[in-house]
């Protein structure tokens, strides 16, 4: 909402400055956006007097100008056709800043002769687009007079933000209001003095039954015959440039002023292509209207229109129709001021895509109340600046009832609130609002739709009271001494995993939730459900099944860029359908390219999947998930076949992990090699005990015994089948058993046969009672040879 | 007596001069061996009387003593320059790198909400969680946007697709993280004190903006909490976190359908030479959107407002990083480029906390 000062003045009465003005607006809650203050780009260019006007010696176009100005006389050569002796003029001097070319005038020499300034044009100093010559004022302009001064110029615009709630600050006095209840002046009256019609009025206004109830309950009109509709004066005309609009026609220019005056929007219909009465009804399937934008519009019923015989004239509240709009032709205006539900209005405003101030005024609710005087106070402008006669009002339907009235509790404001505001302060404060009090009832003024409640009040109340002043007062925690756990066992889990991702030297991430469909479909997404309706664009289109395909869009961005070697992780929610809660939280992690950088100990290798099954099980173990998982075969629909897997504790799937499937990385367009995981962090259970005490360390004092055994077994044998063979062979001696060499390729199958490996074991024994004697080891050792080749039909290699 | 000063001169006088321990070893045997001249003259004491006896064989043993001492720190020292004469040999290039660590980093999002975490869990506010597929009701309606009202339209909402036959209205993405007000309250009721942060979604996406975000919301309610608890409480939290000795903030009056009196709040910084200070100087700058819960939020969410009253505040943790790291770009947030993470990362080991400092 735009306005200037002289605008605001013309309805509070104030000796306040601009800078008080703007502070109290701000603290107000009508932010301040933007203050543009011509003083500060005009305020020092003053009229000259071109007394002289001579040829320069050396250019044709020039002319070297003898100009009378406030500091004497100067020597100004000048470029522009009409510059003459006995033109008075717009100078800057030197020093001076010329907003429209962005140079700040000096003393200078143009071929050799000097200038001592410049004459401006109108749009150099950004008051109108003209650049065919420079400014040419009319003899009552005083040479040395400023010239923001001499042409009215003088006048700040302020831009302030309106929130939603406030129709009532989309016209000027609502503002004007507002600060003389902060007490920044005081409200000028508004006088209304209804124009006697002269005549019956010649259109007829009908509300169809379907309108009558809700979209428009309440319509007024008159005819104004014998207008001229010229140029609006030279006032009207600088408000609305001032404000941003381009001044039309005297009628349409006073429809604009009353709109961001007394947010009173108003129509005018040249009366003379109205054909009949007119109607105010819902829109017919078919129906449509060429707009004063010059765009026209398929029409839906539920539209609320206005139609004379002809058809729809008029899209209510929203905007006016071309064929029935007026124009310097015009010379009988019917004159339209109506009340049109906000939310019918908003609905049709947003199916048509119309932005207009009508529908931002309609939409926010206007003075249902102000209906009847707003089309007198119209009246009463038109017939001042376009002549004419009016005819009666005619009226359809009533002002709505808005009336309504809630308790002010003063307490209550101040325990809420926090501040010390005196009872009679909270009643002026509502009454020079416009509230009316009876006792402790306060009735809302109809111009503040807003209000609906106690608590409203309330706000009015402590803004206008200004929120700067208030104190803050502790509000200490409810228990006194150490407080308690704060988080949530998964809220602690959740940090732990991202923690222990960090430490093992991977980057964390906060990649998008919503990702293509394409990528979402490798990794098990993409359905209908997860679509997002209205994406801002094609690679955001659906909610992301697994942070996986995030951190490969991640990888192929730093891949460009020259970062071949990655390790980045993500800790987040991934989401396996449309409904809320739909959402699991995961840990996912991505290795790319090789394991280090080269260096002298040869510690480069491609990275590889035990890399990152190591890493998912260090997260597991730091989340406090249960040792033992099972491994299986079950990889993830990302992963290479053969080279990926899952963690799990029954049905229940910890981890998936593995390499990336080829054809992932080809369509993500990655260079591998590239291996992942995906942690499931909820999957995993808590621990069941609750107490802090850990079980009694047992020790043994007898000495361990370390006994290696090699195996050859089919290549397809997995290792921890034959570790859990060995470990069966005998449970209370065998304390771990651990794989530490793997022998397979061509050259174990050149040793030990095709199809063969070799995996080598090494077993620890841990005696309980006494030292086990040679005997006993080798026992042992017979029975776990004997599992092994049970269990995997491998031997024991010679 | 003689004889045992040139014993004692020419055994010393060879150990000193002895250049390996085979020499030592030499004269050792020569010196007190089993045929060893100290040791033949030992074998001679029996022959002597009492007297003599005595003062040669005292004699004796203290050359012994001598002899075998000298004989042990020369070894010692012929051991050490060996060891000193193999050590220089073992030289290495102390110059060369150590074998590479990979070192991972928090992303800035998760430090800075851990940080808020850590500051109002210290005043009594635990974290809150909720769906980021919202319902329209849990997302507008709830917190009294109603789906007419103009400022449903200015949240800029993505709506989740609807299958054929669904005639709900659509699920949206969450525009704000005040839908977990209404899911705490209704799961905890009053009194309660809870922040909510997390991922939140609006269609914007240019210089300053993404089409996600990240918000924390604060909750409490109680039974005489005020505007004035509120200031307090972000007074509070702006001075910590900010990690300066004073903060003044600024209330300013607007509108939230939730929250009524409503305020956004400015905090007082300066932008001398283009570094923000906050705590000083003479500019304001928004930080955050505030206010008193709405009595139709407290009994969407079933809470008694006639009972039951507090405050309520959202504000931006992608926004407060970058003022607070000096982070110039929204954007690059969310772009994962390598350089970004490591520059702007947190080590794993730097958990904010209250007592041990929010950054080091």
């Amino acid at each position: 909402m735009k306005f200037t000062l002289s605008w605001l003045k013309s309805h509070l009465d104030t000796s306040a400055s601009l800078d008080e003005i703007l502070y109290a607006l701000t603290d107000l809650g009508l932010e301040v956006e933007e203050v543009q203050n011509p003083e500060e780009t005009l305020g020092r260019f003053t009229i000259g007097l071109i007394t002289a006007a001579e040829k320069h010696p050396d250019a044709d176009k020039l002319r070297v100008c003898t100009v009378q100005t406030d500091e004497g006389e100067r020597q100004i050569i000048c470029g522009a056709p009409n510059a003459r002796a006995g033109i008075r003029v717009v100078v800057a001097k030197p020093g001076d800043y010329v907003p429209g070319i962005d140079t700040t005038i000096q003393v200078g020499k143009i071929r050799g002769i000097e200038s001592q300034g410049m004459m401006c044009s109108g749009r150099e100093l950004e008051v109108s687009d003209d650049h065919e010559g420079i400014i040419e004022l009319p003899e009552d302009a005083q040479v040395g007079q400023r010239y923001i001064d001499y042409a009215g110029l003088n006048d700040p615009m302020v831009y302030i933000k309106v929130t939603p709630n406030r129709p009532d600050a989309l016209g000027v006095r609502g503002i004007a209001r507002d600060l003389a209840a902060r007490g920044l002046g005081t409200l000028k009256p508004l006088e209304v003095v209804p124009v006697p019609g002269a005549f019956p009025c010649p259109v007829s206004v009908t509300l169809a039954p379907e309108v009558a109830d809700t979209a428009c309950p309440h319509f007024v009109g008159r005819v104004i015959r014998g207008v001229t509709n010229g140029p609006s004066p030279d006032w009207l005309q600088r408000r609305l440039i001032a404000i941003g609009l381009r001044p039309i026609s005297a009628l349409v220019d006073i429809t604009n002023l009353f709109t961001f005056d007394l947010n009173r929007p108003l129509h005018v219909f040249d009366a003379g292509k109205v054909q009949g009465g007119l109607v105010v009804r819902s829109a017919l399937e078919g129906e449509s209207l060429l707009a004063l934008d010059g765009k026209t519009y398929a029409l839906r019923p539920g539209m609320t229109v206005i139609a004379d015989d002809a058809g729809v004239e008029s899209l209510g509240g929203v905007m006016g129709g071309e064929a029935s709009g007026c124009s310097e032709a015009t010379t009988e205006v019917f004159l339209e001021a109506a009340f049109f539900d906000p939310i019918l209005t908003a609905t049709t405003g947003r199916a048509l895509r119309i932005n207009s101030d009508a529908r931002y005024r309609f939409e926010r609710g206007i003075d249902p109340a102000f209906t009847a005087d707003g089309i007198e106070l119209a009246t009463r402008m038109i017939l001042d600046l376009c002549g004419g006669e009016a005819s009666d009002v005619v009226v359809a339907g009533a002002a709505p009832d808005t009336t309504r009235a809630y308790r002010l509790d003063p307490a209550r404001v101040v325990s809420l609130v926090g501040m010390d505001i005196p009872e009679a302060e909270q009643r002026a404060t509502l009454e020079a609002l416009g509230f009316t009090l009876e006792g402790d009832m306060a009735t809302p003024p109809s111009w503040r739709p807003d209000v609906l409640g106690q608590a409203d009040l309330i706000e009015e109340v402590a803004r206008i009271a200004s929120l700067t002043k208030l104190v803050g007062k502790p509000l200490l925690r409810g228990d006194a001494g150490v407080p308690g756990t704060i988080l949530t066992p998964m809220q602690v889990r959740e940090r732990a995993a991202r923690r222990m991702l960090a430490a093992l030297g991977y980057n964390e991430c906060v990649t998008y939730s919503f990702i293509d469909r394409a990528s979402a479909e490798l990794f098990g997404g993409g359905e209908e459900a997860a679509r997002i309706e209205n994406p801002i664009s094609s690679e955001m289109t659906h909610m992301r099944p697994d942070l996986l395909p995030g951190l490969l869009a991640a990888a192929a961005r730093n891949q460009a860029r020259g970062f071949a070697d990655l390790a980045l992780f993500e800790v987040g929610p991934a989401f396996h359908g449309g409904e809320p809660g739909e959402q699991h939280l995961q840990a996912a992690g991505l290795l790319i390219g090789a394991s280090a950088p080269r260096d002298t100990f040869a510690s480069r290798r491609p990275v590889d999947i035990y890399d990152a099954k190591a890493d998912a099980e260090a997260v597991l173990s730091a989340i406090g998930a249960p040792a033992k998982v099972q491994i299986t075969r079950k990889g993830p629909g990302w992963g290479h076949p053969g080279r990926s897997g899952a963690m799990a504790l029954g049905p229940k799937v910890l981890c998936a992990f593995g390499e990336v499937h080829p054809k992932v990385l080809r369509a993500m367009d990655v260079k591998g090699p590239a291996v992942a995981f995906t942690l499931f962090l909820e999957a995993a259970p808590f621990p069941k005990a609750k107490t802090p005490t850990r079980p009694a360390l047992v020790l043994s004092d007898l000495q361990s015994v370390d006994r290696d055994f090699a195996f050859v077994v089919d290549a397809g044998v997995e290792a921890l089948t034959l570790v859990n063979a060995a470990a069966g062979a005998d449970k209370a001696l065998i304390e771990s058993v651990r794989v530490f060499d793997q022998f397979a390729g061509e050259k174990a199958e050149a040793q030990m046969g095709a199809g063969k490996k070799s995996l080598a074991i090494t077993v620890r024994l841990q005696p309980q009672a006494r030292t086990l004697t040679e005997e006993e080891i080798a026992a042992v050792s017979a029975k776990i040879i004997e599992k092994v080749a049970k269990a995997t039909g491998g031997s024991l290699r010679g | 007596m003689d004889g045992l000063d040139a014993l004692k001169r020419k055994y010393l006088e060879g150990v000193a001069a002895a250049g390996d321990e085979a020499a030592l070893e030499d004269l050792r045997l020569a010196a007190l061996g089993k045929k060893g001249e100290i040791s033949l003259k030992m074998r001679e004491l029996g022959q002597m009387t009492p007297e003599q006896r005595q003062t040669t064989g005292a004699a004796l043993n203290l050359l012994k003593d001598e002899i075998d001492a000298a004989l042990r720190g020369k070894k010692a020292a012929l051991s050490d320059a060996a060891l000193d004469e193999r050590l220089r040999a073992e030289w290495l290039d102390v110059t060369l790198p150590g074998r590479p660590r990979r070192m991972g980093t928090i992303h800035p999002v998760s430090q800075v909400t851990e940080e808020v975490t850590a500051i109002f869990a210290d005043m009594g506010f635990a974290v809150a969680e909720g769906p980021q597929i919202e319902s329209d009701w849990f997302n507008f309606d709830a917190l009294n946007i109603p789906p007419e009202h103009p400022a449903r339209q200015e949240h800029d909402t993505f709506f989740m697709a609807r299958g054929a036959g669904d005639n709900r209205p659509p699920h949206v993405l969450r525009t704000h993280t005040s839908p977990v007000q209404i899911r705490a309250m209704a799961a905890q009721g009053a009194p309660i004190r809870v922040i909510a942060p997390g991922r939140v979604y609006r269609m914007d996406m240019d210089q300053t903006h993404t089409p996600m975000f990240h918000q924390v919301e604060g909750l409490a309610i109680d039974r005489d909490i005020s505007m004035a608890n509120l200031k307090w409480v972000l007074e509070e939290f702006c001075r910590t976190y900010f990690e300066v000795p004073e903060v003044e903030l600024r209330f300013r009056a607007s509108h939230f359908p939730f929250t009524e009196p409503s305020a956004e709040v400015d905090i007082r910084c300066s932008w001398e030479g283009g570094q923000l200070k906050i705590g000083q100087g003479d500019s304001w700058m928004e930080i955050l959107g505030s206010g008193m819960v709405h009595p139709k939020v407290l009994s969407a969410a079933g809470v008694d407002p006639a009972e039951w009253q507090g405050f309520a505040f959202g504000m931006g943790i992608d926004r407060i990083a970058m003022l607070k790291y000096g982070i110039p770009d929204l954007r690059a947030f969310f772009e994962s480029d390598l350089r970004w993470l490591r520059h702007y990362g947190f080590s794993a080991l730097d958990m904010p906390s209250v007592f041990g400092g929010l950054s080091r």
